[in-house]
């Protein structure tokens, strides 16, 4: 199963229509399959809280947003979820790349890792964490949660989802 | 002219776009003017009025106005490069440019001293970039909504507030009627 394919597929048959993207190693067949697919309107942001703006206005031009970020952006956008997203009730999928998890190299990952989760609960957003390539079944299902309850929604997915790091 | 001046110059103009509109005494303000619909207030999230209003007007095709501030536009300097990038040329942002943060006591900004959000603007790309003066607002606004073309107008203007009553409004009732005026 081509994960980045069944993930774009999955957007594109829920009318997700619009997508900002901040990159991430992991994330980068994703954003590449986004960006080449014509139902799709791939727009990149600089940073997470600008790219949840964006997906607010989307929103409310009547378009489905979605966004693609890193864990390390939670840390980001905080004050967004809970001063725009969440008060003003607007659905977002969130799918985001959850680094310092099991086989990951980089030591300084963890430390947003560690948080992450408890991050997510504080903001009481539901999270759901895909960790074996099984997982992806149920994208779908998630998608038409996020857009019947009007929540921001967490998808987590760590390295081993993604297959990991080679040999690092 | 101080902002609220410029605002109620400029309502007849806005009550025809779509309209999103900076956190604080810009909302309020244009709120307590000239309430519409049409007007999306930001009650919080600083900064993302221009990322709202870029989402907005590529995702349909009515004329959309972002009204935020040099010190909002400071927040979120990275838009402005998002903007230059995806051209919406039903989309005007207008940043009223007082040199100061004026919803917490006017401290100054650093586009009050050096920083020149105009030649920010063009070194991101953004093509059309109009600076005016407080009194030749509702002119400039008007030409750039006729032109058909993006454009990012800074508008320098004198620091200064009126009092005004916070938005009292719900948050959800401000997005749904917002919404029913874009689909309309």
């Amino acid at each position: 199963m081509n994960i980045d394919k069944k993930i774009t597929d999955d957007l594109v048959v829920n009318d997700i229509s619009f997508v900002t993207t901040v990159p991430c190693k992991q994330l980068a067949g994703v954003i590449k399959e986004v960006e080449a697919r014509d139902e799709i309107f791939h727009i990149p942001s600089n940073k997470e809280d600008e790219g949840m703006g964006l997906c607010a206005g989307a929103y409310m031009g009547g378009k489905r947003p979605a966004i693609i970020m890193q864990n390390t952006a939670i840390g980001v956008t905080i004050n967004t979820l809970a001063t725009l997203i969440q008060y003003y009730r607007m659905p977002l999928p969130m799918i985001i790349s959850y680094r310092g998890e099991l086989r990951e190299p980089v030591a300084c990952q963890v430390e947003m890792a560690v948080h992450t989760k408890a991050l997510l609960a504080e903001m009481k957003i539901p999270t759901y964490h895909f960790h074996h390539q099984s997982d992806v079944a149920e994208f779908d299902a998630i998608l038409k949660y996020t857009f019947m309850c009007n929540k921001p929604v967490a998808i987590l997915t760590d390295a081993n989802f993604w297959g990991g790091y080679g040999d690092q | 002219m101080i902002r609220s001046e410029i605002l109620r110059d400029i309502a007849p103009i806005l009550r025809e776009h779509l309209v999103v509109c900076n956190i604080g005494l810009p909302s309020q303000e244009l709120h307590m003017i000239d309430d519409q619909p049409s007007n999306f207030y930001m009650l919080g999230t600083m900064g993302l009025a221009s990322s709202i209003g870029l989402g907005l007007a590529l995702s349909q095709s009515k004329t959309v106005i972002s009204i935020d501030g040099d010190g909002s536009v400071l927040t979120n300097l990275g838009t402005l490069p998002t903007i230059a990038n995806n051209v919406a040329d039903n989309y005007i942002l207008l940043i009223i440019d007082n040199g100061s943060y004026g919803s917490t006591g006017d401290q100054p900004t650093y586009a009050g001293k050096k920083t020149r959000l105009e030649k920010v603007a063009e070194a991101c790309g953004c093509e059309n970039v109009v600076v005016c003066r407080d009194v030749d607002t509702g002119r400039v606004l008007q030409a750039a909504i006729d032109s058909k073309k993006m454009t990012v107008i800074v508008c320098k203007c004198d620091s200064g507030n009126v009092k005004v009553p916070v938005i009292t409004m719900d948050p959800v009732v401000i997005r749904d009627r917002f919404m029913k005026a874009v689909s309309a």
